[in-house]
């Protein structure tokens, strides 16, 4: 089958590494990165189907990866080769229509009895990442025996698919995915109904986390910061109260909360402030900044995928902060699944308005390059569309 | 005696006209058949400040000499105005300085020790020491400075008492300090008619709970205009407060008016209309307009704030607040008053690098749309210069740019207010409380140099009476985004603004320019 995969070598590692990243070395033949003919994944067991991708987005987490950004503690807990695609909207071979809930946890993977943590519901933190009857990985997409949505075929276990609604077109369906992740991020914070809420960051994970504070915990008032105008729109209509810029949002952040702001040597910072960040940059001028502009004693998710940064603790040492970290999904307190929720809420935000542009597998270095600009360019979530690689 | 104010007709021999624009000079051909309206030459001083100034606390109107009035057991405050006029600064020494020595002379003659200076600042930024000590002289200031001359502070809750509320219901609170004191000497420079009397004192030593009364959208909806106060709501609720306060302390009010010599010599032809100008005039016309059209921002905003006015007192009278204004009233409207036959269908304004509340700093948009549309539109009696449902063309650069010493409240009054709504009733009903409130501002305002927060929303409230009379307003050389946010049209010359203001005002409009500063008010007939 047709598949992009990714090759683990430290010689393509460091040189990309040493490039910075840029995009045409990331994608080139001495990249990790390959296009190719590859071999079907098996199907590890009966419980086990395959699917085909229509489409699969190219997500934060992979184009770290593939530029050398990833932090290396994923290392170990990733199986080499694989095939990267983890937001995936695909058919079985009877026809449905699926997404796929990526974590590979102590049910997928046939391990009994289950760790504490999938017993729990979260089998995102599952600690059997490297047992049972597939490779070791924590997603699809990151997962030598599996597969992933960047190529032809995957497979997935039976409780890994969710049926899409027939009125959920596969561009908002591609969504789900990381909407997902953005609800599991809000619900973990749990705002109130008096706190002002910042979402730092307007890529996919930020504009959804918006949505989903707005759906699921609305607070009194949810601040988004966004760079590029497009952004900016789809975050006042996925329910911001305020859209700002990253460079005013020490001001923006101060008046929203009467907060009193000091000028330090390196970066403001308030006394008072935002009652919950949610940090979907995954940097550290992010992560630093929340740390000043959220109150002490508040908190702040860490929602976007961060790298090795260096990260000022100061003032999550002197506020109190609390800093708590919020990967993938499972079961949300209540019972629900958290994809359910995600598959409930989608129809009503046209999300299908964050997809574009789609490019061939064939066209993975336009697609890489232009993901990694999506914001300049005005994209949201750039995918790969395999639809015609059936007829 | 110099001519009094004209207004002349645009011919095919006249020479461009001025506009001013911001930090910086235009020189604009108008429209033949265009008006151009110019302030009077500046009236003659009096020839002895100091004789004059003695002459009046000795012999004041309907009041008592100073000297009976000061005994060595009392508490004696002396209020002044502060840096918000005369405009630009009065080369030293300031008139205010004048009076004050006078004052603390005969004071010290009666024994008096315990005298306290306060800068009647009221919602404006504290003044610095310089600023401070450029309106006191050095005299003053290295005696009082900084124990027994210091700004007021309209939200110290230790140092404000209410002592009243009118018969409309407007409440006066008063510096704590003057309200206790056996006597109350105000000194005044009243620069403008809307100056003086009793809004120096009810507004400038009081607090955002009094100046609320009249710092209204209604209040300045019906001062029409508030540069004739017999048709001035507000000056009429300040009246009432002051007369309030006249009946719990004991005042004397002091008032000053200075002639409109604006501007130094290096920048005369300001001063002087087109057709006066010199060789001279015309070489420093033009080493201005280089200046500023290559210099570096800062460079040319360090050298307009340094300009100093070579003004000369024309009238000063002492004694009862209302007996005392009108006879200064009287004089400076011989100072300003420009009959004006007429309205117009458009008026251009160019506006100048400084207004009341940007010295030494950079004119902000908000405080753009306040000088055009709140103090000069307003410079009229009788009727706006401009027909209702007319257009205003103003000529400023209108940049999204602020000072965050000064102005910190109204960068966020831009972004968060102004990007809500542009109507004035609207913004005051739904943000006036919380930036009043907001206790970064009030740290702001009473520990560094920072305007009040409330302060940007009185901005925009000025020109609230603009902003219904007119039908447009179109900003020549403006920051196309900055003139949008703040809801009016942009133009990159004169004639396509002119252009522009016929689609509202129809073809062949008749055209006004006021040509100001120097200060003026239109009479209009």
């Amino acid at each position: 089958m047709l598949a992009l995969q990714y090759v683990r070598s430290v010689p393509a590692y460091a040189f990309v590494k040493a490039t910075g990243g840029r995009a045409d070395v990331a994608t080139s033949e001495l990249s990790m990165l390959h296009l190719g003919d590859v071999e079907e994944p098996e199907l590890p067991g009966r419980a086990w189907v395959r699917v085909r991708p229509n489409l699969s987005g190219i997500c934060g987490s992979d184009t770290s990866a593939i530029t050398g950004h990833a932090s290396l503690y994923l290392d170990p807990l990733t199986s080499y080769p694989f095939v990267p695609g983890h937001e995936v909207v695909g058919e079985l071979e009877d026809g449905t229509r699926v997404v796929v809930e990526p974590a590979l946890g102590c049910h997928v993977r046939g391990v009994e009895p289950e760790c504490p943590r999938c017993a729990e519901g979260r089998p995102g933190l599952c600690e059997n990442v490297t047992e049972g009857s597939i490779g070791v990985g924590l997603q699809t997409g990151y997962c030598a025996s599996t597969g992933g949505g960047w190529g032809e075929v995957l497979v997935a276990h039976e409780s890994q698919l969710h049926a899409v609604p027939a009125g959920l077109s596969d561009e908002a369906a591609v969504l789900v995915e990381p909407f997902a992740c953005c609800i599991h991020a809000a619900l973990r914070g749990a705002a109130g109904p008096d706190d002002v809420v910042v979402v730092l960051g307007a890529g996919t994970i930020g504009l959804l986390t918006v949505a989903a504070v707005r759906r699921f915990t609305p607070p009194k008032r949810l601040i988004a910061v966004a760079k590029h105008p497009a952004q900016r729109e789809h975050a006042r209509r996925l329910g911001a109260d305020a859209v700002i810029g990253p460079d005013e949002v020490f001001q923006r952040i101060r008046f929203a909360t009467q907060a009193r702001r000091l000028d330090g040597p390196d970066r403001p910072l308030l006394l008072g402030g935002a009652d919950m960040t949610f940090e979907c940059t995954g940097t550290a001028r992010g992560l630093n900044e929340a740390a000043r502009f959220t109150r002490a004693g508040g908190r702040v998710v860490a929602v976007g995928m961060p790298g090795e940064e260096k990260v000022d603790w100061g003032p999550i040492w002197q506020r109190e902060l609390t800093v708590m970290g919020a990967y993938a999904y499972g079961v949300e307190p209540g019972g629900r699944r958290t994809f359910d929720l995600a598959l409930e809420a989608a129809p009503g935000l046209e999300l299908e308005r964050l997809t574009g542009p789609c490019f061939g597998l064939s066209e993975y270095r336009d697609a890489i390059a232009y993901a990694l600009e999506a914001g300049r360019l005005s994209a949201v979530k750039v995918a790969f569309d395999l639809r015609d690689l059936r007829v | 005696m110099g001519r009094p104010g004209a207004v002349i007709e645009i011919d095919r021999n006249t020479p461009p006209v001025l506009f001013h624009y911001g930090e910086g000079v235009r020189l604009e051909r108008l429209p033949l058949g265009s008006r151009v309206v110019y302030a009077p030459d500046p009236i003659e001083p009096v020839a002895h400040p100091e004789r004059a100034i003695r002459r009046a606390l000795a012999h004041p109107v309907e009041d008592d000499p100073l000297k009976a009035l000061l005994r060595p057991d009392m508490r004696l405050t002396i209020a002044f105005d502060d840096l918000s006029l005369p405009l630009p600064p009065m080369a030293q020494p300031d008139v205010r300085q004048l009076v004050l020595e006078e004052v603390i002379e005969m004071a010290a003659e009666a024994g008096v020790e315990d005298v306290h200076l306060v800068a009647a600042n009221s919602l404006h930024r504290r003044m610095t020491e310089d600023e401070i000590r450029h309106i006191v002289g050095d005299r003053i200031f290295s005696t009082f400075y900084p124990d027994h001359l210091y700004n007021h502070d309209a939200e110290d809750p230790e140092g404000n008492v209410l002592i009243g509320t009118t018969s409309r219901g407007e409440e006066v609170t008063l510096s704590k300090r003057a309200a206790e004191s056996d006597l109350l000497v105000y000194v005044n420079l009243t620069f403008v008619p809307m100056d003086g009397g009793h809004k120096s004192l009810a507004t400038g030593l009081g607090s955002y709970r009094s100046v609320r009364a009249h710092h209204t959208v209604d209040t300045l909806l019906h001062s029409r205009s508030y540069f004739h106060p017999p048709d001035s709501a507000l000056h009429h609720s300040c009246i009432r407060q002051g007369q309030l306060i006249e009946d719990t302390v004991r005042c004397f009010h002091i008032e000053t008016s200075v002639n409109n010599h604006s501007f130094p010599a290096i920048a005369n032809f300001m001063q002087k209309r087109e057709t006066d100008w010199t060789p001279a005039d015309q070489a420093a016309f033009l080493a201005v307009k280089q200046l500023t059209d290559l210099a570096p921002a800062d460079v040319k905003r360090a050298v307009f704030h340094s300009m100093r006015a070579p003004y000369g007192l024309t009238a000063v009278h002492a004694g009862q607040v209302d007996a005392v204004h009108d006879r200064i009233l009287e004089t400076v409207n011989r100072q300003m008053l420009v009959e004006v036959e007429g309205q117009t269908d458009i008026v251009t304004i160019g506006i100048p690098y400084l207004g009341p509340y940007n010295v030494n700093a950079i004119m902000n948009p908000v405080l753009v749309v306040c000088m055009g549309l709140g103090y000069l539109f307003n410079t009229y009696r009788g009727r706006p210069v401009v027909r209702e449902g007319g257009v205003v063309i103003l000529s400023h650069p209108c940049r999204n740019e602020f000072d965050s010493v000064q102005h910190p409240s109204y960068v966020d009054f831009y972004d968060e207010v102004l990007s809500d709504t542009l109507n004035p009733a609207e913004i005051e009903t739904r943000y006036e409380k919380c930036f009043a409130e907001d206790p970064w501002y009030r740290q702001l305002y009473r520990r560094s140099h920072a305007y009040h927060g409330v302060h940007p929303f009185y901005a925009w409230y000025w020109a609230a009476h603009a902003m219904q009379h007119v039908g447009d307003v179109i900003v020549v050389g403006g920051e196309r985004e900055t003139v949008h946010h703040l809801g009016f049209k942009c133009a990159t010359t004169l004639e396509d603004a002119l252009e522009m203001a016929e689609q509202t005002v129809g073809r062949y409009p008749s055209v006004t320019h006021l040509r100001l500063p120097p200060l003026f008010v239109a009479d209009v007939k």
